[in-house]
């Protein structure tokens, strides 16, 4: 597979040029996706209120409902698809996703665990006494 | 009307930074009159300033990157005779002045000096190699170098208006807070910086996407030479990594100009989080630096040694897999932190796994050697002088991947001869060989072999005789950014480390001579055909300097060196391909966007750090319109005829010709 042959058919993201002629489906895709992303905003919103989820479990339902949110508008509007006129950006999402997991996740565990080779203080004290 | 600049802002009674800037006024002086006065303005702002070609960009990069090397140097010496006389005595800086000129050394070296070099070098090379005719974004290219340029004037204009940080290379808070630094240093490290990383970004969105978009027909990702590997890999990096600086240093505008408490000791700021995310983006940076690197000795190596390169593929893979692993070690410049044992040991194992991947080219580069032709051109010796001392290097990295030995190492002499050890062996050996390898085909003369050498053997002798000696000084329990000391046995160390400065300084002077020398003798070192070191990639199937546009009628690429398979071909018929059908050329028209945009940004830039804010929005304004203007333009391509590219073509196809009558077999 020759990389100038390939990239004939790669499209930049939201790139509508191959779905000229067919409107009504990129308008469907569309109101769709609205749709969707509407319904998980309000359930996110409602959920807390009605007691319908157990209460405890409800930041677990907000963190799955956020990331259902996200994949709504990366396929609806900013059409990360599947196929492989898509290949550059899923591995662009891939290595962008990866990066922000290894240093978010990479600091949170290193800042909290900053004070480990400091001596807490009440043992401190107690060793002053 | 002015905010905080007055008279008292330019150091009246300070007799180093006076002298120093009168003499640079001087010398920009003069090359101003000389281009005014002599005529050259028009040909400067017409084929140079507004160009959107990527090789007059490139070697513009290249150009402020050797004249910021020079100013960094200049800090280094001070440095290295400041210690060898500043044993139980107050040496020639005093502390305030000693402490700018290490923060300015490192700011210089690896933001203005390192970073525009590489940049530079990926810039002028990877459309050639590609086989195509430009950048993805022509235009956005040249805004990006000219910002960088105006972090450089920024940076030396601290020299005679202000002051510069004292808080080393990264300004660590609180130190770096206005508590601790009220003047204007801070500021202008975080201005220059923060502009020049948008150039850099910038830049590396652009080579990326010329790397995945824009490939000569035929040419698949595993067909690409190694350099374009390298440079996609670093400039992922770029992507990746240099949001982190901006938002890190955007947060500690914030808490110096509007009282947030980000970094600070009080009401909640954390300055160790400071030291984190400056290290996620600060590791990744050291690749940012080294891949490139590694990338222009593979081309040097396979070249010289006439063999392709050896373990084609486990180099793209050990490539790939430095650029993802660089993620996960920046801990290990912090070890003494205070985190425990846990995430100690996983960022110590995995700062000595990354070392396997460059393991793996190494061997690569020795077995590309074994049982080859070799060539000791100039590019062949800088490689060779780099395998040698970077092992070295990366052996007292590992060493300093021990988290206990780390204990004992940090922020020691130790330290800083180990980074100055890769960096100068592996950054700045490869950009020395990539500029005398290259030159050919930017210039279309050779650069003086003998200089060359001789550059290459003072600064191979003086590295070692600088830093060594630092290495045991480190050992000794010397630590780092000490204006002054007491203790008997450093004195010694220090005094060879200067004296190994005097021959690194020889081996600058030789560089400088040979570009002279070259200049001179131009004609005597013609490269004629285009081909000087019997190459393989695509850009030496162009001529020397290439045309405009690169390439009359782009190549098909069947197999992993393009360019050798050409000529192997042409030799064993005896006869060049045959004369392909000349087309027309669109090529992208010049544009001043950059120059003018990078004109705002600095006048915005020192308007931020003096908090002149009408200024501010003046520079901000301005860029913006220009940014329209551009987004407005009618025409932005212009048409080269078939004629023109077919005369051009032809005459190189000629030289060609006749090198190819007089070839006499492989050259033993």
């Amino acid at each position: 597979m020759s990389g100038h042959e390939h990239d004939d058919y790669d499209s930049a993201p939201g790139d509508e040029l191959r779905m000229e002629g067919d409107v009504a489906s990129g308008f469907r895709s569309y109101v769709l996706g609205l749709g969707l992303a509407t319904l998980l905003t309000v359930i996110s919103f409602a959920l807390p209120t009605t007691g319908l989820v157990w209460a405890p479990a409800v930041p677990i339902a907000l963190v799955v409902f956020a990331i259902a949110q996200m994949g709504v508008h990366l396929v609806f509007f900013l059409h990360i698809t599947t196929s492989p006129d898509n290949t550059n950006n899923v591995l662009a999402l891939a290595f962008g996703v990866l990066i922000v997991f290894l240093v978010i996740g990479g600091s949170i565990w290193i800042m909290s665990h900053l004070a480990h080779n400091t001596m807490p203080m009440d043992e401190m004290m107690r060793m002053q006494r | 009307m002015l905010g905080k600049l007055n008279w008292d802002a330019v150091p009246w009674h300070e007799p180093i930074p006076m002298i120093a800037s009168g003499t640079v006024a001087l010398v920009i002086l003069g090359v101003i009159a000389w281009v005014v006065l002599g005529g050259h303005l028009p040909y400067l702002w017409r084929e140079w300033i507004t160009s959107v070609d990527h090789k007059r960009i490139g070697v513009m990069y290249v150009l402020l990157a050797c004249v910021m090397l020079l100013r960094g140097f200049a800090d280094a010496v001070m440095m290295r005779s400041q210690h060898a006389v500043a044993f139980k005595a107050a040496g020639f800086l005093p502390p305030e002045h000693y402490n700018q000129i290490f923060s300015a050394h490192g700011t210089i070296m690896i933001f203005f000096g390192a970073m525009p070099f590489v940049i530079g070098l990926m810039n002028f090379v990877v459309p050639l190699q590609l086989g195509v005719r430009d950048v993805a974004f022509p235009t956005l290219n040249s805004v990006g170098f000219w910002l960088t340029a105006t972090g450089a004037l920024l940076v030396n204009i601290s020299l005679v208006i202000g002051e510069f940080a004292r808080t080393g290379w990264l300004p660590y808070p609180p130190l770096s807070e206005t508590t601790y630094s009220p003047g204007v240093g801070v500021d202008y490290y975080l201005w220059a910086v923060q502009i020049s990383g948008v150039g850099t970004l910038i830049g590396g969105v652009n080579i990326v996407t010329t790397i995945l978009k824009m490939r000569a027909p035929g040419m698949g990702y595993l067909r690409m030479p190694m350099f374009c590997w390298t440079a996609l890999a670093s400039s992922l990096l770029i992507v990746a990594a240099f949001p982190i600086l901006t938002a890190t240093l955007a947060m500690l505008t914030l808490d110096r100009y509007l009282g947030f408490h980000f970094f600070t000791n009080e009401a909640g700021g954390n300055p160790m989080m400071f030291m984190n995310l400056i290290w996620a983006w600060g590791h990744p940076e050291v690749y940012i630096l080294v891949l490139p690197a590694f990338g222009i000795f593979s081309e040097v190596i396979s070249t010289f040694s006439s063999k392709p390169l050896f373990g084609y593929r486990s180099m793209v893979a050990a490539t790939l897999f430095i650029c993802i692993v660089s993620f996960t070690v920046w801990l290990h410049h912090f070890f003494t932190m205070g985190a425990g044992a846990d995430v100690n040991a996983f960022f110590g194992i995995a700062t000595s796994i990354i070392a396997v991947g460059t393991g793996v080219k190494v061997y690569n580069w020795l077995f590309t050697m074994y049982g080859g032709r070799i060539r000791f051109d100039t590019p062949m010796l800088w490689s060779l002088g780099f395998m040698v001392t970077f092992v070295i290097g990366g052996m007292t990295g590992v060493l300093l991947a021990v988290p206990p030995a780390d204990f004992v190492l940090h922020n020691s002499m130790f330290l800083v001869a180990h980074f100055h050890n890769v960096i100068i062996g592996g950054v700045i050996f490869a950009a020395f060989a990539g500029l005398t390898y290259w030159f050919p085909k930017a210039f279309g003369f050779r650069l003086h072999e003998g200089w060359g050498k001789a550059a290459f053997w003072f600064t191979l002798a003086g590295f070692y005789l600088t830093f060594m000696p630092l290495y045991v000084a480190g050992l000794l329990g010397m630590t780092r950014r000490m204006q002054r000391y007491d203790f008997e046995p450093w004195h010694p160390w220090m005094i060879a480390a200067a004296l190994g400065t005097v021959v690194i300084a020889a081996g600058v002077a030789c560089q400088i001579i040979q570009l002279v020398v070259s200049i001179r003798q131009r004609d005597r070192l013609r490269d004629v055909t285009g081909d000087p070191w019997d190459g393989r990639s695509l850009e030496w199937a162009t001529a020397s300097p290439p045309p405009t546009f690169n390439f009359a009628t782009l190549p098909n690429v069947s197999a992993e060196e393009p360019y050798w398979e050409i000529k192997q071909r042409a030799r064993e018929q005896n006869k060049l391909r045959d004369e392909p059908e000349y087309e027309e050329i669109e090529m992208p028209r010049n544009s001043p966007t950059g120059f003018v945009c990078a004109f705002f940004a600095t006048l915005m830039g020192f308007a931020l750090i003096w908090q002149i804010w009408w200024l501010v929005g003046l520079g901000f304004v301005g860029a913006y319109v220009t940014f329209v203007v551009f987004a407005w333009r009618d025409v932005p391509e212009y048409i080269i005829p078939a004629h023109d590219v077919a005369l051009l073509d032809r005459q190189n196809r000629s030289a060609r010709k006749d090198a190819l009558s007089t070839y006499a077999g492989p050259a033993e």
